[in-house]
């Protein structure tokens, strides 16, 4: 599974690696947490894709779900290794139907230039999913054939799983109760 | 009030979320209608000019079948390009039931969050409620009773027969088998009432809670599921002899709406999707959670990838979950249906009379709600349409910072322009039956 070869992402925490006491854990060059007994491979947005297409070829052929996260209220929260917390997190989970395995990824996005490559070559299930993200929060991602929003109209504005779009509020009246009929 | 037919069209046009003609539509995605992304080893990869096609515009057209085509089971909405009664290309149009579910579970408690995730999936309810809960578990570190545990295992599974035969009455209905539809809801109807005496609701129960289940199962509830399983199991073989050994349902569905298993696979086809195409997956089996290593159950599988194949595995896992649940019948152990931790499971009503800290537990509860530790987690469980999964993530407060669920019909959907192709607009009902979409969980 580890692959020696760092990959850009994971340059720094290969070298972080050779010098600390305790080995961590790398897949494909990308730190790995574990949350709730369940592995979690960070990385940037540049080497996203490559890390993605390296599971693929590991034999997580299956994507069984891309969601995004937005952490605006969390800008300093702890990552793994040299990835730097950004404000989106793309979410990936991954599953291999041989090894009965999961994996996650957890890819940082930027603020300021929320983009990504799409996963759509590598698993075109991922069609909608990431429409689905792209239209509830405004990420996009590059090379998707069909990027238009999916389940907002057309000409919605702003991005409603955006921690900073209000939510509104409907105030509440208390009537008095209607006369017997 | 006179709108004229133009503007009718202009408000409720979804621009350019609609499927646009052959000329004007981007190659990779006209190949991804086409399906050509799925038969073609390298993908998009392939020059689109290489690819052949088959039909110059004027000999076709575009349809709209849907919101409101009955067959669409709710308002799933097909922009079909017809040549004549051949479709060729197909675009599923979604959102006409989206209410911003995921973006109301950040407004709501967890303590709240089962009776928002309940209504997604509103024919599989107590799925919902179940996946939202064991997340909520997982990042609470908590571990739920036994008796808890297989009592939503027996809910599940009488879910599972309500959602299947749910399927099979609608299935009929869309094949022209009427009279299905009537002995479908018959039966459902027998689950709908047991689930309205142990939840108090006949759908979108809030039953299974955070932290085991919200009442103890009600007296005699083993009579009640056993004379259930009796009543249904003869009847699936009455649906048998109606459906099953049909000529004309077999002709409707047999060889239709075909897909194979790398389509499945890279399309994230779970469920009878995929178990029809001859991928044996089934969650509860393969990664097994709850007490599902401890019950005897077969996953029922296709060959073909057919409707057929689909309608079949449907109802044999009915017969399959009246195994499961007979066998819980028996198993159920005796013990507490939800965690004796106060800061999580309110206090017995009782005790609030007579305990000021129960009364105060009470209150905190269900005006602040409980705290979840920081973290974020992914569950899923096997639902009767595929993987149905919870990415929960927590800040530490009493309310989820993020709850995406994972609905199954979703990605199944995404199936529908491989299953149309080619097929006339008659099969393309008989393709939307068979993928079985609750819109409620795909819009969400």
């Amino acid at each position: 599974m580890t692959d020696s070869q760092p990959t850009s992402a994971g340059d720094e925490s290969a070298t972080e690696a050779a010098t600390g006491a305790a080995e961590p854990e790398v897949v494909h060059g990308c730190p790995v947490s574990w949350s709730r007994g369940q592995q979690v491979v960070h990385v940037t947005k540049d080497g996203y894709r490559e890390l993605v297409a390296a599971l693929h070829a590991d034999g997580f052929t299956f994507c069984a779900d891309i969601t995004a996260v937005d952490y605006l209220a969390h800008p300093d929260r702890a990552v793994p290794g040299s990835v730097r917390a950004e404000r989106f997190e793309i979410v990936v989970n991954l599953l291999s139907l041989e090894q009965r395995r999961r994996i996650r990824v957890r890819a940082q996005v930027p603020e300021g230039d929320p983009a990504v490559p799409s996963l759509f070559d590598l698993y075109p299930g991922t069609e909608a999913m990431e429409r689905e993200v792209f239209d509830l929060m405004g990420i996009v991602f590059e090379d998707h054939p069909d990027l238009t929003r999916i389940l907002m109209p057309e000409d919605w504005e702003g991005h409603p799983l955006r921690k900073d779009y209000a939510t509104g509020r409907v105030p509440v009246q208390f009537k008095e109760a209607p006369a017997q009929r | 009030m006179s709108e004229t037919d133009a503007d009718l069209a202009a408000e409720t046009s979804e621009q350019s979320q609609e499927m646009r003609s052959r000329s004007e539509t981007d190659p990779i995605e006209l190949l991804r209608e086409q399906g050509a992304v799925l038969r073609l080893p390298e993908g998009p990869a392939l020059d689109a000019e290489d690819f052949n096609v088959e039909a110059t515009e004027d000999e076709t057209m575009i349809l709209n079948m849907g919101p409101q085509h009955p067959s669409t089971h709710g308002v799933l909405r097909l922009m079909l390009e017809l040549d004549a009664e051949t479709v060729l290309r197909t675009k599923p149009i979604i959102g006409y039931l989206h209410t911003g579910m995921e973006k109301t579970a950040e407004e709501l408690m967890y303590v709240q969050g089962c009776t928002n995730v309940t209504r997604m999936d509103y024919v599989a309810p107590m799925f919902n409620e179940c996946v939202f809960s064991m997340a909520v578990e997982e990042l609470l570190e908590i571990e739920v009773p036994p008796r808890a545990t297989w009592i939503r295992m027996l809910m599940c599974e009488l879910t599972r027969m309500s959602s299947h035969l749910l399927f099979l009455a609608t299935n009929g209905l869309d094949l022209g088998a009427i009279s299905m539809i009537f002995y479908g809801w018959r039966e459902r109807e027998l689950l709908l009432a047991f689930f309205e005496k142990a939840t108090g609701l006949r759908m979108n129960h809030n039953y299974i809670r955070p932290g085991g289940v919200a009442a103890d199962l009600p007296a005699g509830w083993r009579e009640d599921v056993l004379d259930i399983c009796a009543a249904v199991e003869p009847r699936l073989h009455q649906y048998d002899t109606l459906l099953t050994g049909q000529p004309i349902f077999r002709e409707r569905t047999e060889g239709v709406a075909v897909i194979n298993a790398e389509q499945a696979n890279a399309l994230s086809a779970t469920g009878p999707m995929l178990r029809s195409t001859g991928v044996s997956w089934d969650l509860r089996r393969d990664i097994p959670y709850q007490f599902y290593d401890q019950v005897d159950f077969d996953v029922v599988v296709g060959t073909y990838g057919d409707a057929f194949d689909r309608y079949a595995i449907r109802l044999n896992e009915i017969r399959e979950s009246i195994r499961i649940v007979r066998q819980i019948a028996d198993l159920m152990p005796a013990g507490d249906y939800r965690v004796q931790d106060k800061k999580v499971t309110p206090p017995p009503r009782a005790r609030i009379d007579e305990s000021m800290e129960a009364l105060i537990h009470h209150f905190k509860l269900f005006t602040e709600g409980f705290k979840v530790p920081a973290g974020e987690v992914y569950v899923a469980i096997e639902s009767p349409r595929g993987e149905l999964g919870c990415y929960l993530v927590s800040d530490g407060s009493a309310k989820p910072y993020r709850c995406h669920i994972r609905d199954p019909s979703f990605a199944n959907l995404q199936t529908l322009p491989i299953l149309l192709r080619g097929g006339l607009v008659a099969d393309a009902i008989a393709a939307i039956s068979s993928v079985d979409p609750i819109m409620g969980g795909v819009d969400r």
